[in-house]
């Protein structure tokens, strides 16, 4: 049997497992415990649902006019073959 | 933006502004997995334009089956894989996996104490909104350059899951991985890019 408090450690390998919704019922647990008494790791997975959420906001800047014209160009050959 | 079935129709009609909507949302994302794959930015580009045109093909036939996205994902995948075998540069995922497998803390090991307590715990990021992203070039550069300087594999899933918003089975159906491994790829990714971010938001702080 594992102990029952985590270390925070321990946390920071499990916070993807958690996100993810892998953990087991009993880990969960452990988890979710040692999140509710333990600031700095609440500040941990804040932060890497942040990292997370920045990277689907990452800007996406259209293809150069040259590609695009090309690509665009191919559309409508597409369209009309 | 509106759904598959919805774009696919319109693409389907010869809607060209559709189709400048699929460039635009995707076109860019798309080179970053390239890359992952195949080590020439040049190369990159073209296996990137062909999966395009390989889209343009199978369009008539896409049966909705997997999402848009990780239909041309798939298939950029296949042609990066055949074009990095090509040119003798492939990630195999063979070292997908091997990469998977290496021991990488997700916390640099000297900031906890000896019963793995935060011996330096991490400072607050204040206003953690997508606004603030977008309002900060700064981070928005740093996290990009980040993303780069990721090993290849987990730059692959970090891209598919976070930066395009795929399912982990999306990800693994396209990446032909495990979904352990790809768990495991996805936690090393994103715990090296917040210990990456972390100097920087910090600075932020100081200048507010
Ligand atoms: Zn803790």
């Amino acid at each position: 049997m594992t102990s029952a408090m985590l270390a925070c450690r321990e946390v920071t390998e499990l916070v993807t497992d958690y996100v993810e919704g892998r953990l087991s019922r009993w880990d969960r647990l452990r988890f979710q415990l040692h999140i509710g008494m333990c600031r700095h790791c609440r500040e941990y997975l804040r932060q890497m649902r942040a990292t997370q959420r920045f990277l689907g906001h990452l800007p996406a800047p259209p293809p150069p006019p040259d590609v695009e014209a090309e690509l665009v160009e191919r559309f409508k050959n597409w369209k009309r073959a | 933006m509106g759904s598959d079935d919805d774009i696919v129709t319109r693409l389907r009609d010869g809607d060209e502004a559709a189709f400048r909507d699929l460039l635009a949302r995707h076109h860019d994302h798309l080179l970053r997995f390239a890359r992952t794959f195949v080590k020439s930015p040049a190369t990159a580009e073209e296996v990137v334009q062909e999966t395009w045109l390989a889209v343009l093909q199978g369009l008539d036939g896409f049966a909705g089956r997997s999402s848009l996205k990780s239909w041309i994902y798939a298939i950029l995948a296949n042609r990066a894989r055949t074009r990095a075998v090509r040119d003798a540069r492939t990630l195999l995922f063979s070292e997908m996996t091997a990469e998977a497998e290496d021991d990488e803390p997700a916390v640099d090991p000297s900031r906890f104490n000896a019963a793995g307590y935060w011996d330096q715990p991490p400072r607050p990021w204040d206003d953690l909104t997508p606004e603030r992203l977008a309002a900060s070039a700064q981070i928005r550069v740093r996290l990009a350059a980040a993303l780069e300087e990721l090993p290849e594999a987990q730059r692959a899933v970090v891209v598919l899951r976070d930066v395009e918003g795929c399912s982990s089975d999306e990800a693994c159906n396209i990446l032909g991985i495990s979904e352990t491994n790809q768990r495991v790829l996805l936690h090393r990714g994103r715990s090296r890019l917040r210990a990456m971010l972390e100097p920087l938001m910090e600075t932020g702080r100081r200048e507010r």
